[in-house]
């Protein structure tokens, strides 16, 4: 199939068709992911650089590896060793990149709308691995996929993004390509987490957990920052892990298969209880292995979209 | 009759063809444009086809000189003035060092008198407190002394309502207005956005509205206690623009202004696909919602909102091209605010008389202001205008340093040919 986008930044770019290749694409990295040597020439002589001004492991090490097993040469620019640091500006490091002429730039920006400002300027495929609190796609599409694969179809199944709502790009990306895929959404968060607009969204919005939780077939949980205590926004980790920490009496309310999963790197005890991340419907680990495959098959079908039938 | 030094023929003036004599600076008589004229010695001016209108006055500019050259200085605020209709430009103190010593008053003024001597008039805006800082007063008496027209603490509010009603008192002494920038000092500051659904899908820290309105209120209560004159800068939204009408009726001695990206331009402008996180349209106030945009028209056309004024704020471009989070506040306004207001009242949706009221007599009668309103006597203060003329808002059509403006791009109508002032044409 032709791939008609040049740049990642948001699901609300995809159709559903287009989810679903970019689920199928990572369904075949999956089987791949089986096999004793897991790389692929695939993408052998492509470049891609991953320039994360804000700091991650996880997300970075995933794109990393996907890259990889693609046999793509990836390189990182960190905010540690950028000139970031050195106050050089967003557009000049976007330039100098550009000028390094990489097939595809992965880029993770503490400021909403950076990607958007690199896709803007530059030539080379642009992915968004999460900006601000506006977007985080890759996150969204590796949940969903984590989903497809426990379930097939998404559609009617309810699901439950509890936490930080406010300041997450993960729950934005993942409200819009979950409503996309027919699963029904529901929030969970204290009023001071939530965004002013979310009564605009295709959600249904509760501030107990307990009503929350009924009957729902999985629950997203969101990584509480802990400086939101200082921000004003919360009294302290006590009363928050008391309220809507997720813990196994949640769990007794909702669906009996319930999916527990979480975007990492979890706060035990403070959103999610201990036990309910190990457990047997935990899909944490699920998510990071979806992850490297869904980012395979971003990075594939974004990198190889110019001439090749 | 004072000897006549310049006529200007044929020029149209509200749909009429009129010659306008001119002695001295001053309207001597204008009339119903005649076959022939014995101009004698008078300085002829063939406007045939141009329409003619009294210079505006823009009580809300930002000069950026000293300090902040490169993004504008007086030489080139000033000219965008001349070429944008403006007689009468009244500039905030937040330069640097910030306007809160004669000194700096003297600068801005010999700035002007040097470069543009002829006009358009410069009328610096003194600090309201030292530095802005919102902790101790400005020097009103020997700012007033220099020249300065009004007193605002400009962007930066002043928390302490004790201070700003001592603060509002002080200025009236040496019979200035208070300008004052409403803004919540805890809410949203400075976000440059709206709070709602564009913010919430955008993931932008923003600015609810009311975050403004509550500031209107105190100012309008204070007015109201100390029976004081204030004038409250760009308002942006509904709920000012009722708790503005609510005092006038009290007798409050409250005016407002509004600023023409208000009137044209909402937030959903940042989440259209072009424009989406667009930095130049990052402003404080922000773009609110359409509700709020025909609220600042329907306060204009019925007098709430008095006077239109640019709040023109130029950045350099390496300011603006870049994160959001991270730009500056501010568009630029003093070339683009003519076309752009002149077309709202050929669309119908501003009328006349709120257009000329708003541009030339109440910021004039506000700020106490040379005004031509044509009659004899009158400042000769007026600009010959091709209403048909059509422009690009490209950087290099803009007079102004600041090319920062969401009309980049976009097509507007009308533009001044020339522009006299006292009786001189300034360009």
């Amino acid at each position: 199939m032709k791939w008609l986008h040049k740049d990642l930044l948001d699901v609300s770019q995809l159709s559903k068709s287009e989810v679903m290749s970019i689920f199928e694409t990572a369904g075949r990295f999956q089987e791949l992911q089986e096999r004793p040597v897991k790389k692929v020439p695939t993408l052998k002589g492509r470049s891609v650089i991953l320039f994360f001004a804000e700091p991650s492991t996880r997300t970075k090490t995933s794109f990393d590896v996907a890259g990889k097993r693609l046999s793509a040469d990836t390189f990182s620019l960190a905010k540690s060793s950028s000139s970031l640091t050195k106050g050089e500006t967003l557009k000049d490091t976007a330039l100098t990149l550009q000028a390094m002429a990489p097939d595809a730039i992965v880029i993770r920006h503490w400021c909403s709308g950076a990607a958007r400002f690199l896709a803007n300027r530059l030539d080379c495929a642009i992915i968004n691995a999460g900006d601000g609190r506006h977007a985080h796609p890759t996150q969204a599409l590796l949940d969903s996929f984590t989903l497809h694969q426990e379930w097939g179809d998404l559609a009617g199944k309810t699901i439950l993004i509890l936490g930080d709502i406010a300041h997450s790009r993960v729950a934005r990306s993942n409200v819009i390509l979950l409503n996309k895929l027919g699963a029904k959404v529901r929030l969970c968060a204290p009023r001071t987490l939530l965004p002013h607009g979310v009564k605009h969204w295709p959600v249904k919005v509760y501030s107990d957990l307990n009503e929350a939780s009924k009957g729902v077939d999985a629950v997203m949980c969101l990584r509480l920052q802990l400086e939101r205590q200082k921000d004003g926004l919360l009294p302290d980790l006590r009363e928050y892990s008391r309220t809507f920490g997720l813990g196994q009496r949640h769990i007794d309310l909702a669906n009996p298969d319930v999916k527990i999963m979480h975007p990492g790197p979890m706060n035990r005890g403070v959103e999610i209880a201990s036990d309910l991340a190990d457990c047997a419907d935990s899909l944490v680990l699920d998510q990071v292995s979806s992850g490297v495959v869904t980012r395979m098959a971003l990075l594939f079908l974004y990198m190889t979209r110019k001439g090749e039938e | 009759m004072a000897k006549i030094d310049l006529i200007v023929r044929r020029a149209k003036l509200d749909g009429k063809e009129v010659d306008i004599f001119v002695s001295k600076g001053k309207i001597v008589e204008v009339k119903k444009s005649a076959e022939t004229i014995d101009a004698g010695d008078a300085k002829v001016e063939e406007a045939f086809g141009l329409t003619v209108m009294a210079s505006m006055t823009d009580v809300h500019v930002h000069l950026r000189e000293p300090g902040f050259e490169y993004k504008e200085d007086v030489e080139s605020g000033l000219r965008a003035a001349a070429w944008g209709g403006f007689s009468n430009i009244l500039c905030m103190a937040n330069t640097k060092p910030v306007n809160d010593d004669d000194s700096v008053t003297k600068l801005m003024l010999e700035q002007a008198r040097k470069f543009w001597p002829k006009g358009p008039r410069l009328f610096p805006i003194g600090a309201l407190t030292k530095g802005l800082k919102g902790e101790e007063l400005a020097p009103m008496a020997e700012l007033a002394e220099a020249g300065c027209a009004a007193f605002s603490n400009d962007g930066v509010p002043v928390k302490s309502t004790e201070l700003f009603r001592r603060a509002m008192e002080y200025a009236s002494d040496w019979d200035k207005v208070v300008i004052d920038h409403c803004e919540d000092p805890y809410m949203g500051v400075a976000a440059g956005v709206n709070e709602g659904v564009v913010s919430s899908r955008l993931g932008l820290p923003a600015q609810p509205d009311m975050a403004e309105a509550l500031q209107v209120a105190r100012d309008v209560l204070l007015a109201e206690y100390l029976e004081l004159p204030i004038h409250l800068a760009h308002i942006s939204c509904r709920k000012s623009l009722d708790l503005i009408r609510f005092a006038k009726e009290r007798g409050v001695k409250v005016t407002a202004e509004t600023a023409p990206h208000y009137l044209v331009l909402t937030e959903d402008y940042l989440e259209n696909e072009a424009t989406e996180y667009d930095t130049n349209a990052k402003v404080n106030p922000p773009l609110r919602t359409l509700d709020d945009q025909n609220a600042m028209l329907e306060g204009l056309n019925d007098g709430t909102i008095d006077c239109l004024a640019t709040d023109h704020a130029p950045h350099a471009a390496h300011e603006k091209e870049t994160e959001f989070d991270v730009a500056p506040c501010g568009i630029t306004g003093l070339d683009t605010a003519l076309s752009v207001t002149w077309q709202l009242v050929k669309d119908g949706k501003l009328k006349k008389e709120a257009f000329t009221r708003a541009w030339t007599t109440a910021p004039c009668e506000i700020f106490k202001l040379p005004v031509n309103t044509f009659q004899p006597g009158d400042p000769a203060d007026f600009f010959l205008f091709d209403e048909a003329e059509e422009w690009t808002v490209e950087p290099q059509a803009l007079h102004s340093k600041g090319k920062n403006t969401p009309l980049l791009g976009t097509t507007l109508k009308g533009r001044v040919k020339t522009h006299f002032i006292q009786g001189k044409k300034i360009v």
